[in-house]
């Protein structure tokens, strides 16, 4: 299985897991059907919207309401603490969810206890919680977008929020800041850097630059970069080289755009419709697949 | 939204905040505790303004407000009658992180968008109807996008009044923005 770690904007929704499976514009998990929108929902319909088309092990989600203030995110890592070590995932993805350095290292230390540690992405908040502990080469993965990666390179900000001025105009000099990110130890073994360009990173070196099929309206579509990573954690849990599922990835999410002829306004649940056709049509890539 | 302002209560001029020893700051439990206190204290025109904690009091999603030292007493007492209250009051020592003040913007021809840190809004140019929202990492940005998706500026409620975190923060500076172009 992969697992899938985050939050739904619905504070009625309690701590909930299990398997969870698309009906229509929605997935239905323990009996709860959630809509498929940007956040933790628009990586979960990704996710299964791939596998439909991947061979891959199910999702499981772990799902909890949280709306900002972080309850719902500290009861879920307080599951995950006690809990973690009875699931066996071969993936395992945190996404939204509130930035707490204290949790994020008792649940780090909970995977630890897995009896096999899985693939672990982190993305969104749990990324940067995980920046600021200073165990990020504890990570397979990091799906910052430029600015996130700014974040990633300075070694004081603590929050994207704060990234230093003269970090801050990151679309000429990606390959400077994934450096320095690096050198401050503050980057996962594989980055996949989200934007105009994306670029697949393993241990500081950039492996392959991704930038066609090219829609500058993607910038401006929230739950694009919950795609790919969704997309990401699924081609992992299918046994593709992590390099190479991440090129992957990031191939489909743009022709998924090709495919919805997105405009700044389109709506992120009309990209994931067209997952499957943006799979069918990479078939000829598939040839990639690899080992890890 | 970081300028200080100079209303109603007497603050001490820039001369005089030039030593951290004259200002202090307000430490909340959480984000909107912050906001709150911020919406306050500039409600009544007190001159403080949202910064970055020290390291040594970071947990991840903070915000302090950094005030003049010598006005403590009626800022807290502003405070106890906004019943938001501070967790603890503390000297600067040390220079604080400045939140992002640099703002990205791109036409799309038909929209617009705003971008502030690792937040981005965008707006059809014609009716300023918010047609999407991306980026950021914390838990309210997919609820402020829902919140405000579809609505207009104008209708759309205000993400300092919905938000919790640094990311809902970093929504209202980008939305403020878009105010002023």
């Amino acid at each position: 299985m992969i697992g899938i770690v985050g939050t739904v904007p619905d504070l009625q929704l309690p701590l909930i897991h299990g398997k969870a499976r698309l009906v229509d514009h929605h997935f239905e998990i323990k009996g709860r059907s959630i809509a498929i929108n940007r956040g933790t929902p628009a990586l979960i319909g990704a996710a299964l919207k791939a596998s439909e088309y991947v061979r891959c092990p199910e999702t499981y989600a772990f799902l909890v309401g949280d709306t900002g203030k972080g309850d719902g995110s500290r009861k879920l890592y307080d599951f995950l603490t006690q809990h973690l070590h009875e699931f066996e995932f071969k993936v395992l993805t945190f996404h939204y969810l509130q930035p707490d350095v204290d949790w994020h290292n008792k649940v780090l230390f909970a995977v630890e206890s897995m009896q096999t540690r899985p693939i672990l992405i982190a993305d969104a908040g749990f990324m940067y919680a995980a920046k600021m502990s200073g165990q990020s080469e504890s990570y397979d993965f990091f799906t910052p977008d430029a600015g996130e990666l700014a974040f990633l390179a300075d070694e004081l900000a603590p929050h994207p929020f704060y990234t230093r001025g003269f970090i801050l105009h990151p679309r000429d000099n990606i390959p400077d800041l994934i450096r320095q990110a690096y050198q401050h130890q503050n980057a996962a073994r594989h980055l996949l850097v989200k934007g105009e360009s994306d670029y697949i990173v393993h241990k500081s070196q950039v492996v392959q630059k991704v930038d066609q099929p090219c829609f500058d309206a993607m910038e401006a579509i929230g739950g694009t970069g919950d795609t790919l990573t969704g997309m990401l954690s699924v081609l992992c849990g299918a046994d593709f080289k992590l390099t190479n599922a991440a090129i992957l990835a990031s191939l489909a999410n743009r022709w998924s755009g090709h495919y919805a002829n997105p405009s700044p306004a389109t709506q992120v649940i009309e990209l994931i419709e067209k997952i499957p056709q943006a799979l069918v049509g990479m078939s000829k890539v598939r040839n990639r697949k690899g080992t890890n | 939204m970081f300028e200080f302002f100079k209303k109603k209560k007497p603050t001490p001029n820039k001369k005089q905040r030039g030593l951290s020893a004259d200002l202090g700051i307000l430490v909340f439990e959480n984000t909107s505790d912050v906001i709150q206190a911020e919406n306050a204290l500039k409600r009544a025109g007190w001159s403080v303004r949202v910064m970055g904690p020290p390291p040594s009091i970071q947990t991840g999603c903070d915000l302090v407000i950094e005030f003049p030292l010598i006005e403590e007493l009626n800022i807290l007492r502003e405070l106890d009658n906004a019943n938001v209250s501070p967790l603890k009051v503390v000297p600067v020592t040390a220079p604080l992180l400045e939140p992002v003040s640099l703002f990205q913007t791109k036409d799309f021809g038909d929209y617009l968008m705003v971008r502030a840190a690792n937040m981005k809004i965008t707006i059809g140019k014609k009716d300023t109807k918010i047609v999407n929202i991306s980026g950021g990492g914390c838990p309210d940005v997919p609820y402020l996008a829902r919140e405000m998706i579809g609505k207009t500026l104008a209708e759309a409620p205000r993400p300092r009044d919905l938000g919790h975190t640094l990311c809902g923060y970093a929504l209202e500076l980008a939305y403020e923005e878009l105010l002023r172009k």
